[in-house]
């Protein structure tokens, strides 16, 4: 299948997965409520943190709010697509239905990854660009093509990350049928990607460099925007970046080899 | 019947199940120490199945008729043998191999649940790569051929069961496949809806030649459909051959109820030689060997003064339950 013929079929799933979830009127405007509440707190809780001497591991709360922005563009993108999709690929598993996946002329990467939109997520992403522009100018950044092409590249390898280590889990499935609470688990450590990592003590931080990179996710990003970023670090996120996609994808062809389907 | 579209050489399939005692001791040795064992759940069998052939999988629950579905189409990694359908390694899942076959079950669904069948339809028309004419002529077409109309547009969730299944057969379909698999598909319909399901395969099969392997525990479902039948007990095949000679094989003798004129006449039959189960007044109900009836009703029609006669076929259901519990059938 040609890149146009993908291109045509996620239309196809765009469209019918708005149509599902627009069948569903207050759920939607009870995910925006919630959208929009839960970035209103999580502004008010670094607020608090930051209220005794203005600083925590040396960024200011300005400087903090671009890792919100950040962080809130990235939960938006889970909302959107990682969690209807990957969170589903669990009840494939456990009912057997990820048959019809696996006998469609298509990449079943795709399929599972793709099919599903949670329109109420658009929301979060909007609301972490506009507290993002809203950072550039408190923070008085220099809006340049350097600038602009090092944030899209790392925050593009920060949603490959996130992306693989959700998929990773979720292929899991294969042999332990229920993996829910590892996802919540993944869900609870991305809460720490809302705080700058140098406020962690040296462990953690080589913790959550090392086993689980969610200081990738967010905080180089974030180091790109104030520029304090280094090359060396940026370079490292896209090949941590590449490494992780690429090891969950041979990882998802490799387990369905164990894929025993569910009986009938 | 054309050349061979399905060959399976020597397939086996084996599946580390775990066991658990039971009660709460059981429960955490099992959460702590789980143990588990090898259970081949299909041994060492082949078979060939032509191009616009419609077979039946017959077998108790359990046997391996789904199991074999499965690594027919390429769900499930075969542990040992060959399988070749429509001269691809199924397993490999090609997109050329994905076009050509299509699985409909019974008990699972693609349906997007809230929304109207068409928009399913359209979905997989993508999928399969048909431009949005096309797609509507060959929704245009099988609607018709499955009668479904009106339930196109509504959503799937307030369709009835037999509705719901026929739109599914139209989703699995749109593609036009060469070789069809279908595990129970007339599960929990109505008698009527079962029928025109059974209708339609038929049909579709008359018009393209496409090839059916087909799973159900409805016999009608299998006498209907099916010239030929691959019984499976344990994983193991216990026939293969049609499904006429099968019942002939289980089922050797006929009864036939005899009503005579007069009680003297039935008296006579009784003496005659025939062997009689039972004889109450001027009716006597006798069996007669299959190869033989026509000759044996000749001799009583000729000799003895007869009212009216009743051939009473065993019922099918319980021809076909002594296939389930038995391991080899040679015939």
């Amino acid at each position: 299948m040609s890149l146009r013929k993908y291109l045509k079929v996620y239309k196809k799933f765009l469209h019918t997965s708005l149509a599902s979830e627009l069948e569903y009127k207050t759920n939607i405007l009870l995910d925006l409520i919630t959208a929009i509440l839960s970035l209103i707190g999580s502004i008010f809780l670094l607020s608090i943190f930051f209220q005794n001497n203005g600083y925590i591991g040396g960024w200011k709360f300005e400087q903090a709010l671009i890792i919100q922005g950040i962080y809130t563009i990235l939960n938006g993108i889970t909302n959107t697509w990682f969690n209807p999709n990957l969170t589903e690929i669990v009840k494939h598993i456990r009912e057997g239905t990820l048959d019809f996946v696996l006998l469609k002329p298509m990449d079943s990467q795709f399929y599972i990854s793709l099919k599903k939109i949670n329109p109420s997520g658009f929301l979060e992403i909007m609301l972490g660009f506009f507290l993002l522009f809203f950072c550039i100018r408190i923070n008085q950044i220099n809006l340049n093509l350097s600038f602009l092409t090092l944030s899209l590249i790392t925050i593009s390898c920060s949603i490959c990350i996130l992306y693989s280590l959700w998929f990773f889990i979720s292929t899991t499935t294969i042999w332990f049928v229920k993996t829910w609470n590892a996802i919540e688990v993944l869900r609870s450590l991305l809460y720490i990607g809302r705080f700058p990592l140098n406020s962690f003590s040296f462990s953690l931080r080589i913790f959550f460099s090392v086993f689980i990179p969610i200081a990738f996710i967010t905080a180089i990003p974030s180091e790109v925007f104030l520029g304090l970023s280094q090359l060396w670090k940026i370079l490292l996120e896209v090949i941590v970046a590449t490494i992780f996609l690429m090891t969950s994808r041979k990882f998802w062809l490799f387990a369905l080899k164990f894929y025993s389907s569910a009986s009938s | 019947m054309g050349q061979n579209i399905i060959d399976v050489k020597n397939l086996s399939k084996s599946f580390d199940i775990s066991s658990k005692e039971p009660g709460l001791k059981g429960t955490i040795k099992h959460f702590f120490r789980r143990q588990t064992k090898s259970l081949k759940v299909i041994k060492d069998i082949s078979f060939e199945i032509k191009e616009g052939e419609i077979v039946g999988f017959l077998g108790a629950n359990g046997a391996g008729k789904t199991t074999i579905l499965k690594m027919l189409c390429g769900l499930i990694y075969p542990s040992e043998g060959s399988i070749l359908v429509s001269g691809h390694l199924p397993f490999r899942r090609k997109e050329n191999f994905l076009k050509n076959i299509t699985l409909i079950m019974g008990q699972k669904q693609q349906l997007i649940w809230d929304l109207p069948p068409i928009e399913s339809f359209y979905l997989n028309a993508s999928i399969y790569d048909l431009d949005k004419f096309e797609a509507k002529k060959r929704i245009k077409k099988l609607s018709e051929m499955l009668e479904i109309d009106e339930e196109l547009f509504i959503p799937v969730r307030k369709l009835s069961l037999g509705q719901r299944m026929k739109s599914e057969l139209l989703a699995a379909l749109i593609h036009e496949p060469n070789i069809l698999f279908l595990d129970e598909p007339t599960l929990g319909l109505d008698i009527n809806a079962q029928r025109n399901l059974r209708k339609f395969l038929q049909k579709y099969n008359k018009e393209t030649n496409a090839t059916i392997c087909l799973t159900s525990h409805y016999m009608k479902d299998i006498t209907s459909l099916c010239k030929r039948v691959i019984c499976v007990h344990e994983g193991a095949i216990s026939y293969d051959g049609k499904l006429n000679l099968l019942l002939k094989r289980l089922s050797p003798v006929k009864e036939i109820l005899i009503v005579c004129r007069s009680e003297k006449d039935a008296t006579k039959l009784e003496s005659s030689g025939f062997t009689v189960k039972n004889k109450i007044k001027n009716e006597i109900t006798i069996k007669i060997e299959n190869n033989s009836i026509t000759s044996s009703l000749k001799t009583i029609l000729n000799n003895f003064d007869i009212e009216d006669l009743f051939i009473n076929e065993p019922p099918i259901d319980e021809i076909i339950g002594k296939v389930l519990i038995k391991k080899d059938y040679d015939i």
